[in-house]
């Protein structure tokens, strides 16, 4: 079932690239009072160190479970999974990942910088070195000057920005991005994926990104992996090879169409699968 | 609070205006009956002044009790026993005392609930059913088995204050404390963050309006259960003991003002309880 297939040279990448995360067979099934939920079902997938990899499919295709299964926030319930060799709940406990929600989930009563500095105070690290790690952050997402405001002075692309500061405070190598931009309007998106291209670009962090949205799988990504749902399984892996300083105009060149139009072509093909 | 004056006085001022009116048809039968009984012929007006100036009416008026209340409250020394001042404190220091404990054994066994499944189990039914005991009923046993191990004074009065005043905090806290969404434990969960961290960094926070919206209840209910916890112990000093000579000897003036007085008292504690928690939620950046 799982149809693999390679757009770009593999071989032109440098092969000592480490694996970040490392998925073998995963299913995951969730009992419900109604029978069994295959959420996840027979899932093969190697993130590599540097990679972005965008998770695309519709509701219901295990894409968001996938995520919280590499954060440890879902146990699969059968094959492997290991991050940077450990299992997902070793991986949690050293705190190797960053994670970023639909929604911002910021703390309503800390202000941005306390809020940026929350995992940091979690982990107990001193408050000088709180300070300076918030104020790296935030300048990363371009909020330099918001830290004392509180959450809801700020718009909803300004809150996620925040939410991706707080996850990128404590520099983990890995970030785990579940929908980040689904709520926000379309150029505020672009936006924020352009600054979010510019950040991958200059810390070199592997991503793994979810979203529905074809134009922004196909923008961000150096890996699309396209998920089709009942049972939640991948159909199809699609590398490319835009460069990392890559400009929305790239939306309009013959070879972003093409692959825009591969994922297209696979979430229809699972769809027609399932009906 | 501009906006509110003009309102507040109207309800005020109709407050006013039908307790007279009542003052007036409730007392004229007594007033009556006493001009008959003194074969005194009586006009209208009269009778109305008359049944506002009665020594034991049974509806005081309201300037009655204002002049029994400015007596024995600015006229005495506060260390009379016929002071309001006096009797207040009394009643005060217990309510104070019994909110104290009641507010932190509230909020300890809401962190119990919320942190441990069998306590939940265990412990709410009977959360639940303390309160269904009438405090009348319960108020007399309590000054008892304390005195009869030897507390007295101002111990048992606060006991039956906490037994009063923790369930709202409880209740109030055990919801607040689950108050926070999936997304925020989520978060909380990928820094690997202790239970401990959990609670005070997200759980607390997030629970502080729930918890001062049962203070304001808890507060005044705190007042009614040290008013109740005086009238068993024989009436020696209290809001309640003046309330219950009152009755004793037919002194309705005297009852009204420790009413009103005491009504007085529960108000300023709730406006204090919401100021606090009015700095308390703009230190935690609530929009005002």
């Amino acid at each position: 079932m799982t149809l693999k297939q390679v757009v770009n040279n593999v071989a032109e990448m440098p092969a000592s690239k480490k694996a970040v995360v490392d998925i073998k067979k995963l299913s995951l099934t969730f009992q419900t009072a109604d029978g069994p939920v295959y959420a996840l079902s027979d899932v093969d997938l190697t993130i590599e160190e540097g990679d972005f990899v965008s998770f695309i499919g519709p509701s219901g295709c295990g894409k968001t479970t996938l995520l919280r299964v590499i954060a440890d926030l879902e146990q699969a319930t059968g094959g492997e999974i290991s991050i940077n060799g450990v299992t997902p709940h070793e991986a949690r406990e050293k705190r190797a990942y960053g994670y970023v929600f639909q929604a911002p989930a910021l703390l309503p009563w800390r202000s941005i910088e306390r809020n940026v500095t929350l995992p940091l105070e979690i982990m107990e690290i001193s408050k000088e070195e709180r300070v300076k790690r918030a104020q790296e952050a935030l300048k990363l997402v371009e909020l330099n000057g918001f830290e004392k405001k509180f959450p809801w002075q700020l718009s909803g692309g300004m809150q996620q920005r925040a939410s991706i500061a707080r996850a990128l405070s404590f520099d983990a190598d890995l970030l785990l991005m579940d929908e980040p931009f689904g709520a926000l309007d379309e150029i505020v998106r672009d936006h924020l994926n352009e600054q979010l291209l510019k950040l991958w670009a200059r810390t070199n962090k592997t991503v793994a990104f979810v979203t529905h949205s074809i134009p922004e799988a196909v923008y961000l990504s150096s890996k699309i992996v396209v998920m089709s749902p009942r049972p939640g399984r991948i159909i199809d892996v699609i590398e490319t090879d835009f460069p990392k300083d890559r400009t929305l105009d790239i939306r309009e060149t013959p070879e972003f169409l093409e692959i825009a139009h591969r994922v297209r072509e696979g979430l229809r093909a699972g769809h027609s699968n399932d009906e | 609070m501009s906006g509110q004056t003009g309102p507040v006085c109207v309800v005020l001022i109709a407050i006013l205006v039908l307790w007279y009116v009542g003052a007036v048809f409730m007392n004229a039968p007594t007033q009556i009956d006493r001009y008959n009984r003194a074969d005194q012929t009586w006009t209208t007006g009269q009778l109305i002044e008359d049944t506002l100036a009665q020594d034991r009416p049974i509806l005081p008026a309201p300037h009655q009790v204002a002049v029994e209340m400015y007596h024995t409250i600015f006229a005495i020394k506060i260390t009379s026993k016929r002071s309001l001042v006096y009797h207040s404190w009394v009643t005060l220091s217990s309510t104070l005392l019994g909110f104290g404990i009641g507010t932190l054994l509230g909020v300890l066994l809401a962190v119990g609930i919320v942190h441990v499944m069998t306590l939940e189990k265990s412990l709410m039914p009977w959360v639940i059913s303390s309160q269904t005991i009438p405090i009348l009923a319960i108020a007399p046993m309590i000054i008892v088995v304390l005195g009869a191990i030897g507390i007295k004074g101002l111990v048992p009065k606060a006991v039956i204050s906490t037994y009063l005043c923790f369930f709202p905090v409880t209740i109030s806290m055990v919801k607040g404390l689950r108050s926070p969404q999936v997304i925020q434990l989520d978060l909380m969960r990928t820094y690997n963050a202790s239970k401990w961290q959990t609670f005070w960094q997200l759980r607390l926070p997030s629970a502080m309006p729930y918890l001062f919206a049962s203070l304001k209840v808890a507060i005044a209910i705190s007042l009614v259960g040290a008013i109740v916890g005086e009238l068993p112990t024989g009436a020696q000093a209290g809001l309640g003991a003046r309330l219950l000579a009152g009755s004793y000897y037919g002194q309705t003036i005297q009852i009204w003002s420790a009413l009103l007085t005491a009504a007085f008292v529960a108000a300023i504690l709730v406006v204090i309880v919401g100021w606090c928690e009015r700095r308390v939620l703009a230190r935690m950046g609530v929009k005002s």
